[in-house]
């Protein structure tokens, strides 16, 4: 097979410091799947970035099809025929499938206008071609993760791609979906495209892909042929030691009540409802987790629970006491923290020092000031206690959160949350695009603090992470619940994914359970 | 952190480095002799007791308006109201003057708080639109300063003009309610100790209270700071009336130091430059004096070269507006930063098994 791509000694080094690739060497031949493994912040996603003309290296070189290439723009890329999909779509929702297949490149009628009809032939043309099924003419509002992320890659093929760049594809797809995307690109890969896949899961991996390349610590650990090499090789040489991703828990003993939904319903703007009548209940020393695909109401139920926006209908009682009005500092007062989905967006002040970003929700206790003056030195001393307990990889408390790893950001917003002594702990995506060694840590650390009798409700999007960690599990669809597993153990994944698409439903007495009865 | 600090300071003097330069190209293609107006621009403020202390009285001012607009800018309230804070603070003073007779010492500080009162009130309205119906600061604190200026000339007007003097000017103020001057020979007064008291109060108030970390907090991530159950609408309302308190005081404290009348009957301005003085010290409290202290020494320099050369003192505008373009300039310097930050990370890149940068 002929070699269609190679980079050389690349190096990329971003503002903030970190070393995200260094002297990297990969190539890919044509017509195979190659999958780039690593862990969270190896650097697989800036060494394809790189690719697609998104970021500039510091040093070294690309060849295409034995050329020197300079990719300087994600449109120099797309000339010379590399697609990408990215982990977040890039589609307009409120227009057609067709219109956001030829945003860029549209047809033209006697060069002015839009020729709406020529759109939907070429759509019909390339998804004959590749055997991708989609309808041109409809809204992409109204279509599912998968059908979405089908659109991208008929976008790239569109658009005459011969290398094929996927960024993690099946972190958004449930296990149907997946087996699904699998087969298409199998196809694709019959019809001589060449695709690189990203991922750090391995069964997937095993399952598709040709050859693989291993990124650690922004270093390439070699190549090698899928065929060849074991999970636990891969593994290994992705993390530097044997990982084994399971939590290690005893049987939960749950106590009283902590948290009861009672009918919550929350509307959007448009009077939507997006989370419809829920109703359970979350007792002490216990893991509640819930799964379902992301969207289907589980952020707007995590943020009227922690008070950042209130519910339409219903009532949340924590402790006993109604909480639905409260405001998050009441809310905080009733021992509740909260890991919220988005750490960059909610979790930090990016630009504050980890010292200010340790302390927010308690700088104002008493003991923490002096009349009108903050005991400066106690708040240091915490800052630094935290750093300790947590082992949160820094310079020290004054440098700035946006310079650490992921991972390292996410052990800060977790040592605040875990240590101001919680009865309720809401971890909404605790773990998600962290490394690791980071992953693990939290994971024991929420089993240790339900241990110790504190009530945590899990919002998750990774089944892996929900199913290890959740001593019951219910299934949240189109604002509702789908499904509730008493005991989260014995469920099936591929069962669980029914549940998620809502293909399958519960009956109201058969989830009885979740409210103890 | 250090390193933040060091290539901030590095932009700063780029930008006034660059600034100075264009007004060096500017003098010498309009100037005869170019040399000497460059000596008395640069060299003027120092070549005598009298031009050193105007430049001290006109920083005086710019403190408190720097501060105003450092505190309002630090929770990222862009009120633009220090202008008519600084007015109508000036008019609160005079009317307090005029109306009530109160011992030395206690009667200056009652009219710089009534002054800080007046310029609190004032702001207070923009703040209330912003918190209570989200209208943009930026906007109503704009239209503030103009309700505000012709609120202090109805005031000056109706209640305290004094008819025998020839334009319109208050009745004098009487000679208890002044600030004594502290310096033999220039008219710098003891407003000076009170802007660096001020320097001192909003430092311990932004960095060592609990209201300070809250509206530092509401500054760097809204979201952040109402997720940490940090009340933002608060420290919206709040962090704009400080910064108009301040402002107010600021023109109580001009008037008392600096006239025997009120007799402004335009903005004078120093609201702005206040903008100037915040944008260049980074916000931070400690180096607006630093800052207040450049701008005046500019303007005087200015002055004094237009006052016996043929260059106009207009130069300064535009070395103020370069100045102000390029240090808000994020990308200034962006690559030089970068190459430094590689090097630095090429040659100590420490090679530990497992352990994870980000990517």
């Amino acid at each position: 097979m002929d070699e269609i791509l190679s980079m050389k000694g690349i190096t990329k080094v971003y503002p903030n410091g970190i070393v995200a690739n260094k002297e990297v060497d990969f190539s890919v031949q044509k017509g195979e799947i190659h999958a780039i493994m690593g862990e969270n912040g190896a650097g697989k996603s800036t060494l394809m970035k790189i690719l697609f003309g998104m970021e500039q290296p510091e040093e070294g070189e690309i060849h295409y099809k034995g050329k020197k290439v300079t990719l300087n723009s994600p449109s120099v890329a797309i000339d010379y025929g590399i697609g990408m999909v990215h982990q977040h779509f890039m589609l307009v929702p409120s227009l057609t499938v067709a219109e956001n297949m030829v945003l860029g490149i549209e047809p033209k009628r006697n060069n002015v206008f839009f020729d709406f009809d020529k759109a939907v032939r070429m759509v019909e043309e390339v998804s004959k071609t590749y055997n991708l099924d989609i309808d041109p003419n409809a809204v992409v509002l109204d279509l599912a993760v998968g059908k979405k992320q089908k659109i991208e890659i008929l976008k790239a093929l569109l658009r005459g791609a011969e290398i094929l760049i996927l960024d993690e594809p099946t972190a958004v797809l449930t296990p149907q979906e997946t087996k699904e995307l699998f087969e298409e690109l199998i196809n694709l890969k019959n019809k001589g495209l060449t695709i690189i896949f990203i991922s750090h899961k391995l069964k997937e991996i095993k399952q598709i892909t040709d050859r693989l390349t291993i990124l650690r610590n922004g270093r390439s650990m070699g190549v090698y042929d899928t065929k060849d090499i074991s999970e636990q090789e891969i593994s290994r040489l992705m993390v530097g030691r044997d990982v084994i991703l399971t939590v290690n828990k005893t049987d939960a003993i749950p106590g009283d009540t902590v948290l009861k939904i009672e009918d919550l319903s929350f509307y959007d703007k448009g009077n939507k409802p997006v989370v419809k009548d829920l109703s359970f209940r979350l007792r002490k020393g216990e893991i509640l987790g819930i799964a379902g695909v992301e969207g289907n109401g589980q952020g707007e139920l995590v943020e009227m629970i922690t008070g950042l926006k209130k519910a339409s209908k219903g009532k949340i009682f924590i402790n006993d006491q109604e909480a639905t009005k409260l405001s998050v500092k009441n809310i905080r007062n009733l021992k509740t923290s909260h890991i919220p989905e988005d750490r960059m967006v909610y979790g930090v002040a990016a630009e504050g020092t980890i010292g200010e970003n340790l302390i927010s929700d308690r700088y104002d206790y008493p003991v923490y000031n002096t009349g009108l003056i903050q005991r400066v030195k106690d708040l240091v001393q915490k800052s630094n206690e935290l750093i300790d307990d947590y082992s949160i990889k820094c310079d020290g408390h004054t440098q700035q959160v946006n310079m650490l790893s992921g991972g390292n950001i996410q052990k800060v917003v977790v040592a605040r949350e875990f240590s101001s002594d919680p009865e309720l702990i809401i971890a909404d995506q605790p773990t998600r695009g962290i490394d690791v060694g980071s992953t693990e840590f939290i994971r024991n650390k929420l089993v240790e603090l339900r241990d110790e009798g504190t009530a945590i409700l899990l919002v998750s999007a990774d089944l892996n992470e929900v199913m290890e960690l959740s001593d019951s599990l219910m299934v949240m669809y189109e604002g509702e619940m789908a499904a509730y597993f008493e005991d989260a153990s014995k469920v099936d994944e591929m069962e669980l994914g029914m549940y998620m698409l809502g293909l399958k439903k519960m009956e109201v007495k058969e989830m009885g359970g979740a409210l103890g009865e | 952190m250090n390193k933040k600090i060091l290539f901030e300071a590095m932009r700063t003097l780029v930008a006034i480095g660059v600034a100075l330069l264009l007004a060096f190209i500017i003098i010498f293609t309009v100037s005869e002799d170019p040399g000497y107006a460059l000596q008395r621009f640069l060299l003027g403020p120092l070549s005598s007791l009298r031009n050193f202390g105007n430049v001290l009285e006109m920083a005086i001012p710019l403190v408190f308006t720097g501060l105003a607009i450092s505190v309002m800018f630090t929770a990222k309230q862009f009120n633009l109201g220090a202008e008519g804070g600084f007015f109508i603070g000036a008019v609160g003073a005079t009317a307090l003057a005029l109306s009530f007779e109160l011992p030395p010492i206690i009667m200056p500080i009652v009219a710089i708080l009534c002054g800080g009162i007046a310029g609190g009130l004032g702001n207070a309205i923009p703040a209330l639109l912003k918190s209570k119906l989200d209208a943009s600061e930026l906007v109503s604190s704009l239209m503030m300063n103009y309700i505000l200026f012709w609120l202090g000339i109805f005031i000056i007007n109706n209640y305290f003009r004094d008819a025998q003097a020839g334009a319109m000017a208050s009745h004098r103020l009487p000679e208890q309610v002044k600030l004594i001057r502290v310096l033999e020979g220039t008219r710098v007064h003891f407003g000076i100790f009170i802007a660096l008291l001020m320097v001192i109060l909003v430092y311990l108030f932004l960095y060592r209270s609990r209201w300070g970390y809250a509206l530092r907090m509401v500054g760097l991530n809204i979201r952040f700071a109402e997720y940490s159950g940090i009340n933002t609408k608060s420290v919206v309302l709040y962090s704009q009336i400080i910064g108009g308190i301040i402002a107010g005081m600021g023109g109580a404290v001009e008037l008392l130091g600096m006239y025997t009348r009120f007799t402004w009957f335009q903005l004078p301005g120093y609201g702005w430059d206040g903008i100037i003085v915040a944008i260049m010290a980074r916000n931070n409290p400690l180096l607006i004096p630093v800052f207040a202290f450049f701008l005046g020494y500019l303007r005087i320099g200015a002055d004094l070269m237009s006052r016996v050369t043929d260059v106009p003192s207009e130069v300064v505008a535009i070395i103020q507006g370069i100045m102000i373009m390029l240090v808000t300039a994020e990308r200034l310097l962006a690559g030089w930063r970068h190459r430094m930050i590689v090097k630095e990370k090429m040659q100590n890149q420490p090679i530990d098994e497992g352990g994870v940068q980000n990517g």
